[in-house]
Protein backbone atom coordinates (compact mmCIF):
# COMPACT_ATOMS: atom_id res chain seq x y z
CA UNK A 1 0.00 0.00 0.00
CA UNK A 2 2.83 2.35 0.65
CA UNK A 3 4.47 1.39 -2.30
CA UNK A 4 1.54 2.28 -4.17
CA UNK A 5 1.12 5.81 -2.39
CA UNK A 6 4.76 6.76 -2.83
CA UNK A 7 4.42 6.20 -6.57
CA UNK A 8 1.32 7.76 -7.03
CA UNK A 9 2.45 10.43 -5.63
CA UNK A 10 5.90 10.68 -7.84
CA UNK A 11 3.39 10.00 -11.02
CA UNK A 12 1.32 12.93 -9.66
CA UNK A 13 3.63 16.01 -8.28
CA UNK A 14 7.40 15.76 -10.23
CA UNK A 15 5.15 14.64 -13.57
CA UNK A 16 2.80 17.63 -13.34
CA UNK A 17 5.22 20.21 -12.46
CA UNK A 18 7.40 18.74 -15.06
CA UNK A 19 4.51 19.36 -17.51
CA UNK A 20 3.98 22.48 -16.31
CA UNK A 21 7.79 23.79 -16.82
CA UNK A 22 7.24 21.97 -20.11
CA UNK A 23 4.13 24.63 -21.28
CA UNK A 24 6.47 27.45 -19.83
CA UNK A 25 9.34 26.55 -21.83
CA UNK A 26 7.02 26.15 -25.59
CA UNK A 27 4.93 29.69 -24.73
CA UNK A 28 8.69 31.10 -24.28
CA UNK A 29 9.33 29.56 -27.87
CA UNK A 30 6.19 30.75 -29.44
CA UNK A 31 3.38 29.22 -31.66
CA UNK A 32 4.29 27.03 -34.02
CA UNK A 33 2.98 28.23 -37.04
CA UNK A 34 4.69 25.55 -39.53
CA UNK A 35 4.17 22.19 -39.70
CA UNK A 36 6.20 20.86 -41.59
CA UNK A 37 8.52 18.14 -39.98
CA UNK A 38 12.48 19.92 -40.32
CA UNK A 39 9.95 23.53 -38.80
CA UNK A 40 9.14 21.09 -35.94
CA UNK A 41 12.12 19.79 -35.22
CA UNK A 42 14.13 23.17 -35.16
CA UNK A 43 11.22 24.10 -32.46
CA UNK A 44 11.83 21.30 -30.26
CA UNK A 45 15.87 21.88 -30.97
CA UNK A 46 14.95 25.54 -29.44
CA UNK A 47 12.95 24.41 -26.70
CA UNK A 48 16.10 22.19 -25.92
CA UNK A 49 18.26 25.23 -25.23
CA UNK A 50 16.17 26.61 -22.57
CA UNK A 51 16.71 25.01 -18.78
CA UNK A 52 13.11 25.04 -18.55
CA UNK A 53 12.93 22.45 -20.74
CA UNK A 54 15.50 20.23 -19.28
CA UNK A 55 14.01 20.72 -15.47
CA UNK A 56 10.55 19.62 -16.88
CA UNK A 57 12.37 16.05 -18.90
CA UNK A 58 14.21 15.35 -15.41
CA UNK A 59 10.91 16.30 -13.39
CA UNK A 60 8.61 14.08 -16.00
CA UNK A 61 11.33 11.03 -16.15
CA UNK A 62 10.71 10.71 -12.47
CA UNK A 63 7.02 10.66 -12.67
CA UNK A 64 7.47 8.08 -15.89
CA UNK A 65 9.93 5.50 -13.87
CA UNK A 66 6.97 5.81 -10.88
CA UNK A 67 4.47 5.12 -13.45
CA UNK A 68 5.77 2.00 -14.59
CA UNK A 69 6.65 0.82 -11.40
CA UNK A 70 2.39 1.21 -10.99
CA UNK A 71 1.80 -0.09 -13.86
CA UNK A 72 4.30 -3.65 -12.42
CA UNK A 73 1.70 -3.38 -9.75
CA UNK A 74 -1.70 -2.51 -10.47
CA UNK A 75 -3.93 -2.71 -14.14
CA UNK A 76 -3.51 -0.22 -16.84
CA UNK A 77 -7.25 0.17 -16.06
CA UNK A 78 -6.49 2.04 -12.78
CA UNK A 79 -3.40 3.78 -13.18
CA UNK A 80 -4.15 6.13 -16.25
CA UNK A 81 -7.66 7.01 -14.81
CA UNK A 82 -6.39 7.76 -11.71
CA UNK A 83 -3.20 9.62 -12.63
CA UNK A 84 -6.26 11.87 -13.70
CA UNK A 85 -5.91 13.62 -10.48
CA UNK A 86 -3.04 15.70 -12.24
CA UNK A 87 -5.66 17.75 -14.16
CA UNK A 88 -6.79 19.25 -10.86
CA UNK A 89 -2.96 20.07 -9.61
CA UNK A 90 -1.99 20.98 -13.21
CA UNK A 91 -5.08 23.28 -13.87
CA UNK A 92 -4.13 24.85 -10.09
CA UNK A 93 -0.32 25.65 -11.06
CA UNK A 94 -1.55 26.50 -14.33
CA UNK A 95 -3.56 29.51 -12.70
CA UNK A 96 -1.27 30.04 -9.74
CA UNK A 97 2.24 30.01 -11.75
CA UNK A 98 1.74 30.11 -15.54
CA UNK A 99 -0.89 33.32 -14.83
CA UNK A 100 -3.53 30.92 -17.02
CA UNK A 101 -7.03 32.47 -16.56
CA UNK A 102 -9.65 29.57 -15.32
CA UNK A 103 -13.01 30.07 -15.84
CA UNK A 104 -15.97 28.67 -14.04
CA UNK A 105 -16.29 26.38 -17.30
CA UNK A 106 -12.91 24.95 -17.22
CA UNK A 107 -13.17 24.64 -13.28
CA UNK A 108 -16.34 22.72 -13.32
CA UNK A 109 -15.05 20.47 -16.36
CA UNK A 110 -11.78 19.98 -14.07
CA UNK A 111 -14.01 19.19 -11.10
CA UNK A 112 -15.63 16.41 -12.76
CA UNK A 113 -12.73 15.07 -14.13
CA UNK A 114 -11.80 15.04 -10.41
CA UNK A 115 -14.85 13.18 -9.91
CA UNK A 116 -14.40 10.66 -12.11
CA UNK A 117 -10.86 9.84 -10.68
CA UNK A 118 -12.42 9.20 -7.50
CA UNK A 119 -15.14 6.74 -8.75
CA UNK A 120 -12.25 4.84 -10.49
CA UNK A 121 -10.04 4.94 -7.83
CA UNK A 122 -12.76 3.27 -6.07
CA UNK A 123 -14.04 0.87 -8.32
CA UNK A 124 -13.76 -2.54 -7.44
CA UNK A 125 -10.52 -4.38 -9.01
CA UNK A 126 -6.45 -4.40 -8.91
CA UNK B 1 -12.20 31.14 -41.38
CA UNK B 2 -11.71 33.74 -38.18
CA UNK B 3 -8.54 32.99 -36.09
CA UNK B 4 -10.66 31.77 -33.07
CA UNK B 5 -12.03 28.51 -35.03
CA UNK B 6 -8.43 28.43 -36.82
CA UNK B 7 -7.42 27.63 -33.35
CA UNK B 8 -9.71 25.52 -32.17
CA UNK B 9 -9.29 23.84 -35.30
CA UNK B 10 -5.87 23.38 -34.60
CA UNK B 11 -5.94 22.08 -31.54
CA UNK B 12 -8.53 19.44 -32.30
CA UNK B 13 -6.21 18.34 -34.36
CA UNK B 14 -3.39 18.04 -32.09
CA UNK B 15 -5.11 16.37 -28.97
CA UNK B 16 -6.87 13.98 -31.39
CA UNK B 17 -3.41 12.52 -32.58
CA UNK B 18 -2.13 12.90 -28.86
CA UNK B 19 -5.53 10.74 -27.33
CA UNK B 20 -4.85 8.13 -30.54
CA UNK B 21 -1.45 7.10 -29.87
CA UNK B 22 -0.76 7.73 -25.86
CA UNK B 23 -3.83 4.95 -24.88
CA UNK B 24 -1.85 2.79 -27.53
CA UNK B 25 1.55 3.34 -25.44
CA UNK B 26 -0.18 3.01 -22.32
CA UNK B 27 -1.42 -0.18 -23.29
CA UNK B 28 2.12 -1.11 -24.64
CA UNK B 29 3.42 -0.24 -21.08
CA UNK B 30 0.98 -2.08 -18.93
CA UNK B 31 1.49 -5.34 -21.19
CA UNK B 32 5.20 -5.00 -20.84
CA UNK B 33 5.32 -3.78 -17.31
CA UNK B 34 2.95 -7.27 -16.17
CA UNK B 35 5.29 -9.37 -17.62
CA UNK B 36 7.75 -8.17 -16.06
CA UNK B 37 6.34 -8.82 -12.31
CA UNK B 38 5.93 -6.50 -9.29
CA UNK B 39 8.57 -4.20 -7.93
CA UNK B 40 10.26 -6.25 -5.18
CA UNK B 41 11.84 -3.30 -3.12
CA UNK B 42 13.29 -0.27 -3.32
CA UNK B 43 16.99 -1.19 -2.35
CA UNK B 44 19.39 0.22 -5.27
CA UNK B 45 20.00 -3.18 -6.69
CA UNK B 46 16.27 -4.18 -6.53
CA UNK B 47 15.67 -1.03 -8.30
CA UNK B 48 18.43 -1.51 -11.32
CA UNK B 49 17.47 -4.66 -11.94
CA UNK B 50 13.90 -3.74 -12.16
CA UNK B 51 13.91 -0.94 -14.84
CA UNK B 52 16.89 -3.05 -16.58
CA UNK B 53 14.40 -5.77 -17.06
CA UNK B 54 11.87 -2.89 -18.00
CA UNK B 55 14.54 -1.49 -20.70
CA UNK B 56 15.14 -4.91 -22.43
CA UNK B 57 11.72 -5.25 -23.23
CA UNK B 58 10.58 -4.81 -26.75
CA UNK B 59 7.00 -3.98 -25.82
CA UNK B 60 8.12 -1.11 -23.27
CA UNK B 61 10.33 0.22 -26.43
CA UNK B 62 7.20 0.11 -28.53
CA UNK B 63 5.01 2.17 -25.64
CA UNK B 64 7.97 4.17 -25.40
CA UNK B 65 7.74 5.00 -29.19
CA UNK B 66 4.21 5.92 -29.15
CA UNK B 67 4.43 7.96 -26.26
CA UNK B 68 7.85 9.63 -28.05
CA UNK B 69 4.71 10.37 -30.74
CA UNK B 70 2.61 12.11 -28.56
CA UNK B 71 5.42 14.22 -26.72
CA UNK B 72 5.97 15.91 -29.61
CA UNK B 73 2.77 16.70 -30.58
CA UNK B 74 2.02 17.91 -26.78
CA UNK B 75 5.30 20.15 -26.60
CA UNK B 76 3.46 21.98 -30.13
CA UNK B 77 0.29 22.48 -28.77
CA UNK B 78 1.78 23.64 -25.63
CA UNK B 79 3.45 26.59 -28.08
CA UNK B 80 0.10 28.26 -27.95
CA UNK B 81 -2.78 26.19 -25.80
CA UNK B 82 -2.94 26.50 -21.94
CA UNK B 83 -1.69 23.89 -19.90
CA UNK B 84 -5.05 23.97 -17.94
CA UNK B 85 -7.12 23.66 -21.27
CA UNK B 86 -4.93 20.65 -22.42
CA UNK B 87 -4.69 18.70 -19.75
CA UNK B 88 -8.11 17.87 -19.17
CA UNK B 89 -9.00 17.93 -22.61
CA UNK B 90 -6.27 14.89 -23.24
CA UNK B 91 -7.98 13.03 -20.39
CA UNK B 92 -10.53 11.37 -22.95
CA UNK B 93 -7.66 9.03 -23.83
CA UNK B 94 -8.44 7.40 -20.23
CA UNK B 95 -11.65 5.96 -21.59
CA UNK B 96 -9.34 4.38 -24.93
CA UNK B 97 -7.31 3.21 -22.30
CA UNK B 98 -10.09 1.69 -20.48
CA UNK B 99 -11.32 0.00 -23.71
CA UNK B 100 -8.25 -1.05 -24.30
CA UNK B 101 -7.65 -2.85 -21.04
CA UNK B 102 -11.12 -4.23 -21.35
CA UNK B 103 -11.17 -5.74 -24.99
CA UNK B 104 -7.29 -6.07 -25.34
CA UNK B 105 -5.47 -6.84 -21.93
CA UNK B 106 -9.19 -8.60 -21.09
CA UNK B 107 -9.17 -7.25 -17.22
CA UNK B 108 -11.93 -6.78 -15.57
CA UNK B 109 -13.19 -3.63 -15.25
CA UNK B 110 -15.92 -2.65 -12.62
CA UNK B 111 -19.44 -0.61 -13.32
CA UNK B 112 -18.35 2.09 -11.17
CA UNK B 113 -14.80 2.63 -13.00
CA UNK B 114 -16.83 2.84 -16.28
CA UNK B 115 -19.35 5.51 -14.61
CA UNK B 116 -15.95 7.54 -13.53
CA UNK B 117 -14.80 7.24 -16.63
CA UNK B 118 -17.36 8.38 -18.51
CA UNK B 119 -17.50 11.47 -15.73
CA UNK B 120 -13.59 11.98 -17.15
CA UNK B 121 -14.97 12.52 -20.33
CA UNK B 122 -18.00 14.67 -19.64
CA UNK B 123 -15.23 16.92 -17.90
CA UNK B 124 -13.31 16.69 -20.49
CA UNK B 125 -16.30 17.87 -23.12
CA UNK B 126 -17.55 20.65 -20.88
CA UNK B 127 -12.92 22.21 -20.69
CA UNK B 128 -12.85 21.32 -24.35
CA UNK B 129 -15.89 24.47 -24.82
CA UNK B 130 -13.66 26.66 -23.17
CA UNK B 131 -11.02 29.20 -25.18
CA UNK B 132 -7.82 26.99 -25.62
CA UNK B 133 -5.70 30.10 -25.08
CA UNK B 134 -6.00 32.87 -21.99
CA UNK B 135 -2.81 34.63 -22.14
CA UNK B 136 -0.89 36.91 -24.21
CA UNK B 137 1.31 34.81 -27.03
Amino acid sequence: MLTRFILYFLIIVPGTAGEMCMSHAMKKIGEVTDFRPHSIARVLGRAMGTSWFWIGITMMATGFFALLGMLSVANVSFVFPATALSYAVGTLGGKAFLKEQVGTQRWVGVLVVCLGVLLVAIGKGK
Amino acid sequence: MKPAQGLHLKTSILILIMVSVAPLGDMFLGKGMKRIGALPGWTPSELFDFFFRAFTSGTIWLGIGLLLAFFVAYLVVLSWADYSYVLPASSLSSFIVALLARFVLHESVAPTRWVGISLICLGVFVVGHTHPRTTEP
